[in-house]
């Protein structure tokens, strides 16, 4: 019978199945974590679209100030070039992480995990701080369209990096108690291209949005 | 599956290493530029537009180990379309919204 299911004729064609090398255990394994991997990043593209759209909006609105506040009068770049310093530092030790993980060494896997989830920590708080005085001051999202798209946009990229923390604590219990089977480093790989991706959104954020804001 | 494989599928130290300096110097030079107060605006617009898209492909490349072998080339091929949509909603956006607040001058 020549009845191959579409979907294993594809997952052949995207070379995720390795029968030429003998199969078995082990190699099966690997490909539901190709797989697995390769749908988060599809998920991964239609949140691309999903912050496309917003920065659409905001791109639309970023001059509608209603005579209050624009970008040049409230964003400090110092303190944007810190955020962007500590998310960027947690992008490559989170990819130590990873690396670990598939040499199968733990205590460097949850050494790394910590740390990335510190840097992480120390980004939401600057911006909750930031959002904080923003507010205090009288420029909240309800100030103008200005503000109201600033606020949808860096806000939504912040809820992303929160979720991506919670989700990175989920992590770091599940290494301490199953330790690192085939399973358990497919999610390590998932929130790998989770975390790499709110990366990139927060290089068109910094660009976009602050740097030729205060200009 | 050989071991050589694996490297390239989830990259080495030395490849995390080289896209962090790069992101460095991608980040720090349009930061500089728009600091330092010393270009004009269309300058500015493009170097920073321009730094943004070369370090996404820094980010890709080095990060996320996007390419184009027999393994990767689907997740390539996702990005690419995705890109083509958001340069459309983005892009016709911005031209449709300009153009409506230009006319109504």
């Amino acid at each position: 019978m020549s009845a191959v299911p579409e979907t294993l004729k594809f997952a052949n064609d995207h070379g995720l199945h390795t029968d030429d090398h003998g199969g078995g255990h082990h190699d099966e394994h690997q490909d539901t974590g190709g797989n697995t991997l390769f749908g988060f990043w599809l998920y991964l593209m239609t949140d691309c679209i999903l912050f496309a759209s917003v920065f659409a909006t905001y791109a639309v609105l970023y001059m509608n100030t209603d005579g209050g506040v624009s970008g040049k009068d409230i964003f400090d770049l110092n303190f944007v070039l810190v955020e962007t310093a500590a998310l960027l530092v947690s992008s490559i030790t989170y990819g130590f992480a990873l690396l670990c993980a598939h040499k199968q060494q733990k205590a460097g896997t949850l050494l790394w995990l910590l740390v990335t989830m510190a840097l992480g920590c120390v980004f939401i708080a600057m911006e909750v701080y930031e959002f904080h005085h923003l507010i205090v001051e009288g420029n909240g999202p309800d100030g103008s369209a200005f503000l109201s798209s600033f606020f949808a946009l860096v806000g939504m990229h912040g809820l992303h990096v929160t979720a991506g923390l919670i989700w990175m604590l989920v992590m770091v219990l599940e290494v301490l108690k199953r330790g690192l089977g085939a399973q358990t480093v497919t999610r390590l790989g998932c929130l790998s291209l989770f975390w790499h991706f709110l990366d990139i959104v927060w290089v068109c954020v910094f660009s976009v949005v602050y740097l030729l804001g205060a200009m | 599956m050989s071991h050589s494989a694996e490297t390239t599928a989830h990259g080495s130290v030395k490849s995390y290493l080289v896209g962090f300096v790069l992101s460095v110097i991608l980040t720090g030079i349009p930061f500089w530029m728009v600091m330092s107060g010393h270009f004009g605006k269309s300058v500015l617009f493009y170097s920073v537009v321009s730094f943004a898209i070369v370090q996404i492909v820094v980010h890709l490349k080095y990060f996320l180990h996007l390419d184009f072998s027999v393994k990767g080339r689907m997740d390539t091929f996702a990005f690419l379309f995705t890109a083509l949509i958001i340069v459309m909603v983005v892009g016709l956006s911005i031209w449709i919204i300009y153009s409506a607040n230009a006319m109504m001058m």
